[in-house]
C-alpha cells in the first residue's frame, strides 16, 4: 500500500467528490429554500445528461459548451413546474410531497426510456480518456474540468445570493417565511425563481456528468439518493456545505474502498449520514434552526 | 382378429372417444403455444429486448425446419419478480403449452415454482444459478451452462489460449462484480482454480466492486497497483465500460483482459462506446458455433428482421433464446401433442445434434440440464466479437498479449 | 357500527370464495394484493398512526425474510420457529431506529433519510454475508405438495392465498383494535401536535417507540411469507429502495392513517398496474416504458386531487 497509491486515490475522490457536490448543490438550494423534498433531482440530471449527448450528436457540441443552452432550459422547466406542479404540495405532507416527485420520476425514467431505448447513451471527446500527471499522481483532465465547473458554479450561485436583491430576498424567505410575507415579498415567484437555479445547478452536473458515466435510463434514483446524503451531511442550504459533503462522501468512499472491500464503500456514505443525523443534523456547515 | 376382439376394440375406441372428448382434437393440434417471459423493460431492459429477438424470429425458422407452427405469447416482467409469477401463471391461464424465459435468476425461479406446480413445462434460457435444476422439479429445462460449468470452460479455454500464443503470464489481478452471477463465478473459480495445476498463474489480488458503482477509480488503482501480468475480469455491460475507461486514464496497460465468463466485453455497446479501446478483450462464453448450418439460417431470419443489427452483438442472447422455443417445438412434433405431461417426457428425450451453440448434442440429464454445453474464447477483434478458440470454431487468430501490453 | 360490520362481513365471505371462481392467474395476483395490502397496513402502523415517515420499510421485510430462511436452511427448522425469531430481531431493529431518531429529536424528512440510510447499510451488508448466501442469494429448498403442510408452510398455491388473507384480517382486527384503545388516542394527538401532546404529560417516546415495534413485528411477519412463498431471496431485491416504495404506494393512494387504506390502495394499484398493461396490449402500444408512464400519470392525479386517499370519499359517500 503505497504512499502514491493513496495519494492518488485520495486527490481522485476529491475530484469526484466535487463533481458529486455539484449534483447535490441544486437540491441543497430547492431544499433549503422551499423545503421540498425533491425525490426526482436524480432523473432531473439524467434528462440534462441526455440533452447534452442529443447537443452532442446533431451539433457536435462539446458538452462544457453545451452547459449555456441546457441551463437556459432548465431554469424555464425547473420555473414553470415549481409553480405548476410543486407549489400546492409546499404546505403538504412529505409523503404527499415525496409520493409526487416519485411519480414525476417513474414518468421521467419511463418516458427517457421510450425514448431514447435501453442502451447507453454517450458523448466522445478526445481529452475524455487524458490525464495530467503532476509528481506521480495522475489527474483524470475530465474529471479535473468538470471539478472546475463545480466550484465556479458554486462561486456564482454564493456571489448570486450574497450580492443581488433577488438573492437577499430568497435567504429572507428561507430565514423567516412568515417575516418574508410580512414585508411583501412576493414568495411564490420567489420560490419558483430557486427551483430554477437549481434546476440550472442540475443541467450544470449534468452536462459535465456526461463525460464521466454513460447514460441510462434507470441512472437517476441512486443520484438522488447520493444528493440527499451529500445535502444531509454537508448541511442545508450552504453552498459550501454542499461541495464539502461531495468531497467528504468522495473521499471517504475512497479511502473506503481502498482500505476495506471497494463493493462495501456504499455503506460507509451511509454510514456517514446516520453518523450525522445523530450528532450534527444541521450538517457540517449548515445552521442551527 | 375375430368378430368379438373386433368388437371389442370399436367399443374400447367408442369409450374413449366419449371419455375424452378433447383428446382427439388436442392429437390433432398442430399449434404450439410458447409463452415467452423476457424483462423488456425495467434495468434489464436491454438484456430482454436483444433476447426477444431470437425468440421473434423462431416461428419462421422452426416452420422451415421442422414444419411446426409456434404461436408466440409475450410477456414483458418488468425485471420485476412478482410480476415475473404473475405473467407466468396468466400465460398459462390464456392457454401456454409451454414457457420460456427469463435470464434473470429470481425470476426464473419464481417461474419455475409456477410451471412445477401447473404442470407446465419451462425451458430456461438463459440463467446460471446452479439452484434453480437442484430442486428435482419435473418440468423445468435448462440449456444453458451452470455458473460451474462456465467457469469449468472459462479456465480450461484460458489455459487453450495460453498454449495457443505460447505464453506463460504468472499472476493476475482478479476483478468481479459483486452480484449474484460474480459471486457464483468466484467461487467457482476459488474452487477449481487451484486444482488446474497446468495453469501457469496465481490470482495476487481480488477486488469485489459494486455493480453499480459508476466510479471505479479506487478499484483500478488497486488492480493497477498489484503488477500483475492480466486482468481476470468478471463484469457487466457498464462496468465493464467504466474499468476500461480508466484503465485507460490510469495508464495501466496489462498483458490482456479475459473473462473467463461474464456479460459485457462482447455486446455491441462496448464496440460502440470505447471504439477501439475495446480491441482485443477477451470473453470465454458459451456461444454459438460460426459454422454451424443452424446459425447460417438464424443468422440470415435475424438480418430480415433486424436490417440494421449484426448477430455477433447479440449471439448469447438470441442463440439460446431460439434453441429454448426449438426444444420446445422438437418436442412437440415428436409427441404430436400439446398436453404438457406428455410434452414434458418428449422434452426430456430430447437429442438435438442439428444446433446452433456449441458444445454436444441437446440432451437433458435426470435433473433437467443439458450438459456439455461449450463454451468459445470471443475476442475483440476489428471490432467484432471473434471466436478464435476452439479451433474448430475459429474465424481468427487469438492475440496475446495485446499490443498495448507495456512490462513494468 | 353495524353499517361497517355488515360490509365487512360481505367483504370476508367475498374474499373466502374467491377462490372457487377465479382462475390460476387471478388467484396470483389476489395473493399479491393481500401480500401489499398485510406490509401496507403494518407501514401505516408507524406512519398513519405514530406519524413517523419510514422510507425503509424494506428492512424488515428483508431481515424477517432471511432470519426464517437461514435457520430454514442451516438448521432445518420450519417457519413457525423462524417466525419468532424474524420478530424479535426486526423488533429489536425497529427499536434501534426508533430510538436513535427520537432521542436525537429527528423527524420528518429526516426520519426518512435515516430509514433509507438503514436499508442500504443493510443491504450492502448481506451483500456481503455469504452465511445467509450473499450476492448470489439464497434459495430454499422446495417442496411441491398438492396437500396443505402447515408445519413447513408448504403447499398450493391456494394456501398461501388463505394464509395471506388470515393475516390481512389479523391486522385489520389488531389494527382496529388499536385505534380504539389508549394507544390509537395518544397517538393520533402525536400525529396533530407532538409539542401539545407533550405539555399535556403524554410521554411521546413511548408511544412512538410502541409504534415502531408493532409496525416491525407486523412487517417481519411479512417477510417470513415472502421467504416461503418465493423461496429465494437475493439482498440486491430485497432490501431495494423500490420495495419500500412499492409498500408505501398503497396505503397513500388508500388513504394513510385509515384502517382500509392500505387494503384498498393495494388492490387499486394491483389492478391497475394489470389494467395498463392489458389496455397498451389491447392497443397494441407496446412499448417498453409506456405502461410505467401511465401509471406515474395516475399516481400524479391522485396525489394530486385526492391528497388523503381514495378511500375517504368513498367511505363517505358510503357512509360508513
Amino acid at each position: 500500500m503505497s504512499v502514491e497509491l493513496a495519494a492518488n486515490v485520495v486527490v481522485a475522490g476529491v475530484l469526484t467528490g466535487l463533481v458529486y457536490g455539484l449534483m447535490a448543490l441544486g437540491l441543497s438550494v430547492i431544499f433549503g429554500v422551499v423545503r421540498v423534498v425533491n425525490f426526482a433531482h436524480g432523473e432531473m440530471m439524467t434528462v440534462a445528461m441526455y440533452a447534452a449527448t442529443v447537443l452532442f450528436a446533431s451539433l457536435g457540441m462539446d458538452p462544457f459548451v453545451c452547459i449555456l443552452p441546457v441551463a437556459v432550459a432548465f431554469f424555464f422547466f425547473g420555473y414553470a413546474l415549481q409553480r405548476t406542479l410543486i407549489n400546492p404540495f409546499i404546505a403538504r405532507p412529505e409523503h404527499s410531497q415525496f409520493m409526487l416527485l416519485v411519480a414525476v420520476a417513474l414518468i421521467i425514467v419511463n418516458g427517457l426510456l421510450m425514448i431514447f431505448g435501453p442502451s447507453a447513451r454517450t458523448v466522445q471527446v478526445d481529452y475524455q480518456l487524458e490525464s495530467f500527471e503532476i509528481g506521480g499522481i495522475l489527474l483524470d483532465k475530465a474529471r479535473l474540468y468538470a471539478a472546475l465547473a463545480a466550484v465556479a458554479t458554486a462561486a456564482g450561485l454564493f456571489a448570486f445570493f450574497r450580492t443581488t436583491r433577488a438573492g437577499k430576498a430568497i435567504r429572507a424567505c428561507a430565514d423567516n417565511h412568515l417575516g418574508a410575507l410580512v414585508v411583501g415579498l412576493d414568495v411564490k415567484k420567489l420560490y419558483a425563481l430557486t427551483f430554477g437555479l437549481g434546476a440550472v445547478c442540475v443541467a450544470v452536473a449534468g452536462c459535465a456528468m456526461v463525460l464521466l458515466v454513460d447514460v441510462t435510463p434507470p441512472l437517476g434514483p441512486a443520484y438522488t439518493l447520493l444528493a440527499f446524503v451529500i445535502v444531509i451531511v454537508g448541511g442545508l442550504g450552504s453552498m459550501p456545505g454542499a461541495l464539502l459533503g461531495g468531497v467528504l462522501i468522495g473521499v471517504s468512499e475512497a479511502l473506503a474502498g481502498l482500505f476495506v472491500a471497494p463493493s462495501a464503500k456504499g455503506m460507509f456514505s451511509f454510514g456517514l449520514l446516520i453518523l450525522i443525523l445523530l450528532f450534527r443534523p444541521q450538517g457540517l456547515l449548515g445552521r442551527r434552526n | 382378429m375375430d368378430r368379438r376382439t373386433f368388437s371389442k376394440n370399436i367399443a374400447l375406441a367408442g369409450a374413449a372417444a366419449a371419455l375424452s372428448p378433447f383428446g382427439i382434437a388436442r392429437a390433432q393440434a398442430r399449434k404450439l403455444k410458447v409463452g415467452v417471459i423476457l424483462p423488456r423493460s425495467g434495468y434489464l431492459g436491454f438484456i430482454g429486448q436483444s433476447c426477444q429477438k431470437g425468440a421473434d424470429l423462431a416461428p419462421g425458422v422452426i416452420k422451415d425446419m421442422l414444419g411446426v407452427d409456434i404461436e408466440l405469447m409475450n410477456a414483458d416482467f418488468e425485471s420485476n419478480v412478482d410480476t415475473a409469477r404473475t405473467r407466468a401463471e396468466r400465460l398459462i391461464q390464456e392457454g401456454a403449452n409451454v414457457l420460456v424465459g427469463a435470464f434473470d435468476s429470481g425470476a426464473s425461479a419464481a417461474i419455475a415454482q409456477v410451471a412445477e406446480q401447473r404442470g407446465v413445462p419451462y425451458v430456461i434460457n438463459i440463467g446460471a444459478a446452479p439452484q434453480i435444476t437442484e430442486q428435482g422439479y419435473k418440468f423445468v429445462f435448462r440449456n444453458f451452462q451452470t455458473a460451474i460449468d462456465i467457469v469449468r470452460e472459462g479456465l480450461d479455454l484460458i489455459g487453450a489460449l495460453f498454449q495457443a500464443t505460447n505464453t506463460v503470464p504468472r499472476t493476475a489481478v482478479y476483478m468481479h462484480v459483486n452480484d449474484t452471477f460474480g459471486q457464483a463465478m468466484t467461487k467457482g473459480i476459488g474452487a477449481m482454480l487451484p486444482l488446474r495445476t497446468h495453469l501457469p498463474f496465481k490470482i495476487v489480488d481480488t477486488i469485489p466492486y459494486d455493480p453499480a458503482a459508476k466510479d471505479l477509480t479506487v478499484e483500478v488503482s488497486k488492480a493497477k497497483a498489484s503488477n500483475a501480468d492480466f486482468l481476470l475480469l468478471v463484469c457487466r455491460l457498464n462496468d465493464a465500460i467504466l474499468l476500461r475507461r480508466e484503465m485507460v486514464k490510469q495508464r495501466w496497460n496489462p498483458m490482456g483482459i479475459i473473462s473467463p465468463g461474464s456479460p459485457g466485453m462482447y455486446e455491441e455497446q462496448y464496440f460502440k462506446t470505447l471504439g477501439k479501446l475495446s480491441e482485443y478483450s477477451i470473453s470465454n462464453v458459451p456461444w454459438y458455433n460460426p459454422n454451424a448450418k443452424l446459425t447460417k439460417i438464424v443468422e440470415k431470419a435475424f438480418l430480415k428482421q433486424n436490417p440494421k443489427d449484426r448477430l455477433d452483438f447479440h449471439g448469447l442472447n438470441v442463440g439460446y433464446t431460439f434453441e429454448a422455443i426449438l426444444i420446445a417445438a422438437d418436442a412437440f412434433k415428436r409427441a404430436g401433442t400439446t398436453d404438457p405431461k406428455t410434452l414434458a417426457d418428449a422434452i426430456r428425450q430430447t437429442n438435438i445434434t442439428d444446433k446452433m451453440s456449441l458444445g454436444g448434442p441437446i440432451k437433458f440429464n435426470a435433473k433437467g440440464q443439458v450438459e456439455g454445453i461449450g463454451s468459445a474464447c470471443v475476442q475483440n477483434l476489428n471490432l467484432l466479437p471473434t471466436v478464435v478458440l476452439p479451433t474448430s470454431a475459429a474465424k481468427a487468430k487469438p492475440v496475446f498479449p495485446a499490443p498495448y501490453y507495456k512490462k513494468t | 357500527m353495524t353499517r361497517t360490520s355488515a360490509s365487512l362481513a360481505i367483504l370476508g365471505a367475498v374474499l373466502v370464495a374467491f377462490p372457487f371462481f377465479a382462475g390460476n392467474y387471478a388467484l396470483s395476483v389476489a395473493t399479491l394484493i393481500l401480500y401489499f395490502a398485510y406490509t401496507g397496513q403494518a407501514w401505516n402502523v408507524m406512519m398513519g398512526f405514530a406519524g413517523q415517515l419510514s422510507l425503509g420499510h424494506a428492512l424488515y421485510v428483508g431481515v424477517g425474510a432471511y432470519a426464517a430462511a437461514g435457520l430454514f436452511f442451516h438448521y432445518g427448522l420450519g417457519p413457525w420457529a423462524g417466525l419468532w425469531l424474524a420478530i424479535f430481531l426486526c423488533v429489536a431493529m425497529g427499536l434501534v431506529v426508533g430510538f436513535l431518531a427520537f432521542r436525537f429529536g429527528i423527524s420528518g424528512v429526516y426520519f426518512a433519510l435515516l430509514t433509507i440510510a438503514f436499508a442500504e447499510f443493510t443491504r450492502i451488508g448481506f451483500d456481503h454475508l455469504d452465511w445467509l448466501g450473499g450476492p448470489g442469494g439464497l434459495f430454499l429448498k422446495v417442496a411441491q405438495r398438492d396437500s396443505w403442510d402447515l408445519p413447513n408452510f408448504r403447499g398450493p398455491p391456494l394456501m398461501y392465498y388463505y394464509a395471506m388473507l388470515a393475516l390481512c384480517l389479523l391486522a385489520l382486527l389488531v389494527c382496529s383494535r388499536l385505534l380504539r384503545s389508549k394507544a390509537g388516542y395518544y397517538w393520533q394527538a402525536i400525529r396533530e401536535n407532538e409539542e401539545a401532546a407533550q405539555a399535556l404529560g403524554i410521554n411521546t417516546f413511548r408511544w412512538k417507540m410502541l409504534a415502531v415495534a408493532i409496525s416491525s413485528a407486523m412487517t417481519a411477519v411479512s417477510g417470513v411469507f415472502f421467504a416461503f412463498y418465493y423461496n429465494n431471496l437475493f439482498p440486491e431485491q430485497i432490501f431495494h429502495i423500490s420495495r419500500s416504495i412499492e409498500i408505501i404506494l398503497g396505503p397513500i393512494i388508500g388513504g394513510i392513517g385509515t384502517l382500509f387504506g392500505p387494503i384498498l390502495g393495494a388492490a387499486v394499484l394491483t389492478l391497475l398496474s394489470d389494467g395498463i398493461t392489458d389496455g397498451l396490449a389491447a392497443l397494441g402500444w407496446e412499448i417498453p416504458g409506456i405502461k410505467q408512464v401511465f401509471y406515474g400519470v395516475v399516481l400524479l392525479a391522485v396525489i394530486m386531487f385526492l391528497p388523503n386517499g381514495i378511500w375517504p370519499p368513498i367511505a363517505r359517500k358510503l357512509k360508513l
